[in-house]
């Protein structure tokens, strides 16, 4: 028996999900009280995760593995799930790790739950909290497979550190076909993305026109923030379709989001209330976002913008 | 080409969220139901290619009879015919079972189904159901180009797109970009009309094990009242999300 974690990478450098699904990994495997094992493909250092509680990690290194295929990816997790006997497989909630999920569900015959936000709160039966009814509820959902499939939602649990000394072993993998090839890579390089980043800086149509988006990316950058917006603005051609969050855009779970001069419509914060702290900067005491808001200023963006910038540099030089 | 197109019946977005016998059961008195947001996507791209490439079009859901105005809804928009599935789900799995059966019976080429449902936010049975049929599958799919057998297809990875080449038989796990906003249909009369007479067949469900069951449901705590800052004082904001709020 054991649990085995998948710890993403790309291009060999772990994601912060990893680590968050291996501390994850390592409480389900105490309340197990059993062994928590590691698969990484092509990571380039797999002795990071002895940080977070890797006492295994089984590393597979394959150039034909070299982009991320979701069959063949999810075959290495069925093959390694199988020769480790796991009970258990953990899978982060990237883009990549909602592809590879339900995949390896079909083959290992297993109960899949997504968007569990939380330690299982009993292993009999398997009982796991997930989100739901996006973000408005939660469900208590039990797994009744023998071997169960657990989607991490991100930001949900936290990284932890738990150092422990760990063992590599590398590991050939069977690489299978791979049904679907990939053409093309166009990555924006050197910019934070809306998924990654800790901090999310979002404005809304209370800026008025694309001209005066300057400050908002002053203000990401000050943070080393990701820039998004509300859905009319990337309608409205203002900000590009990869910035829209919501419901219908790009989920949003960072640790901090700022909303600016957006007025919070439910299929706003349906997007983006997985985040952990919500700052509201809007000329209007009654926008709905201040009930949804920890901390809020009623104010111009034109004038409370420029002050909070030049406040955190100050702030970030002292 | 005969496209399968899975349309899953969800709460409208704006929908309060409430549960009744003691929080086990999500209440759906007063709420309207839509066809999902990302299955209209899906569903509009299918559209094109039974205009543009002849193709033949047919919605399917897994559900109860009340799900079966928003399959007409469908029919309505442009689908030829629909299937539904007579069985209330409990969970993902099982929707892929029967959605797996439904398509080997038919014969389908292409099958749209979109990347997540708005209720219960799976994000789980478009990778299922290809994984059962042993179809090739893209996932977050923001644009779709078929030629003869060839699929070449767009999906969204973190920080940019990705090209994909496969061949059909494929699986489609799409959202907003296999066709836009602007592109999305409202039924008109006429296809309100045409759509009571289109076929809505109903089928048995195969059944089988649950792999997962829902125990009960809770609502977030309730949040305390947001801590407003004077605009004059962005320090004070600085100072609470440093010292407070530990996040920068
Ligand atoms: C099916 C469906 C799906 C949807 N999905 C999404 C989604 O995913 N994401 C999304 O964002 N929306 C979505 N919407 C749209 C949503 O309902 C709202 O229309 C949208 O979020 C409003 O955007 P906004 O807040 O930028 O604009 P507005 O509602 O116009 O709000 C602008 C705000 O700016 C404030 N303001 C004005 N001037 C200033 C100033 N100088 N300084 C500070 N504040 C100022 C105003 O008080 C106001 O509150 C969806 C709608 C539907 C029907
Ligand atoms: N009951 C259902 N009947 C038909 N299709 C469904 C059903 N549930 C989910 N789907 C399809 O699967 C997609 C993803 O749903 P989910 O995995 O539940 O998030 C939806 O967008 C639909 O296309």
């Amino acid at each position: 028996m054991s649990v085995l974690v998948f710890a993403d990478s790309s291009e060999g450098k772990f994601k912060k999900t990893a680590f968050e699904v291996v501390s994850y990994g390592k409480k389900v495997a105490e309340q197990l009280e059993t062994t928590i094992v590691v698969l990484t493909i092509n990571a380039s250092d797999s002795s990071e995760l002895y940080n977070y509680g890797a006492e295994k990690v089984i590393s597979v290194s394959n150039d034909s593995l070299k982009t991320f295929n979701a069959k063949q990816y999810a075959a290495v997790v069925n093959e390694v799930a199988k020769s480790e006997n796991a009970t258990v497989v953990v899978i982060d909630s990237s883009i990549d790790g909602l592809y590879l999920s339900p995949i390896v569900a079909v083959n290992l015959d297993a109960g899949y739950a997504s968007n569990v936000v939380d330690l299982p709160t009993s292993v009999s039966p398997f009982t796991v909290k997930r989100k739901a009814f996006s973000n408005k509820a939660f469900s208590n959902t039990v797994i009744s497979t023998s071997v169960k499939v657990i989607g991490l939602a991100k930001n949900s649990y936290g990284v932890h550190e738990n150092m422990v000394s760990g063992t590599t072993e590398s590991f050939e993998a069977t690489v299978i076909d791979a049904g679907v090839t990939s053409e093309k890579l166009d990555k924006v390089t050197g910019t934070v993305t809306i998924a990654d980043a800790e901090i999310v800086v979002s404005a809304g149509r209370g800026l008025k026109g694309p001209e005066n988006w300057g400050m908002i990316e002053e203000l990401a950058d000050v943070l080393g923030a990701a820039t998004a917006c509300s859905k009319p603005v990337s309608d409205l051609g203002w900000r590009p379709h990869a910035e829209h969050v919501g419901q219908t855009g790009k989920p949003v779970a960072s640790n901090l989001y700022i909303a600016i001069g957006i007025s919070g419509a439910i299929q706003h914060l349906a997007g983006i209330n997985a985040s952990k702290v919500k700052v509201v900067i809007n000329t209007d005491p009654e926008a709905p976002f201040f009930k949804a808001a920890d901390y809020g200023i009623v104010g111009d963006a034109f004038e409370v913008v420029p002050k909070l910038i030049e406040k955190l540099k100050a702030f970030k030089a002292a | 080409m005969k496209i399968l197109v899975c349309i899953s019946h969800v709460p409208d977005t704006t929908s309060k969220i409430n549960f009744t016998e003691n929080d086990t059961k999500f209440d759906a008195n007063g709420v309207q139901f839509v066809i999902n947001p990302y299955d209209e996507f899906c569903l509009t791209r299918a559209m094109w290619f039974k205009e543009k490439q002849g193709a033949s079009v047919t919605v399917v859901n897994v559900g109860g009879a009340e799900t079966e105005p928003t399959l007409r809804k469908a029919l309505a928009i442009g689908a030829d015919d629909a299937i539904r599935v007579n069985s209330v789900p409990t969970d993902g799995m099982q929707v892929a079972k029967e959605l797996a059966a439904v398509v080997k019976n038919g014969d389908y080429d292409l099958v749209l189904a979109g990347k997540e449902s708005a209720d219960y936010n799976g994000q789980m049975v478009p990778g299922m159901l290809a994984t059962l049929t042993d179809f090739n599958f893209v996932n977050g799919c923001v644009g779709l180009e078929i030629d003869g057998t060839n699929v070449t297809a767009e999906r969204e990875i973190d920080g940019g797109n990705e090209t994909v080449s496969s061949s059909l038989p494929v699986v489609i796990g799409g959202q907003k970009g296999i066709v836009e906003e602007k592109d999305l249909r409202i039924p008109n009369m006429r296809g309100i009309m045409m759509a009571r007479k289109k076929p809505l067949n109903v089928i048995e469900a195969i059944g089988g094990e649950v792999a997962t069951t829902i125990q009960s449901f809770e609502k977030p705590a309730p949040k305390g009242t947001v801590k407003l800052v004077d605009a004059d004082n962005v320090d004070e904001l600085i100072n609470l999300l440093h010292n407070e709020a530990k996040v920068i």
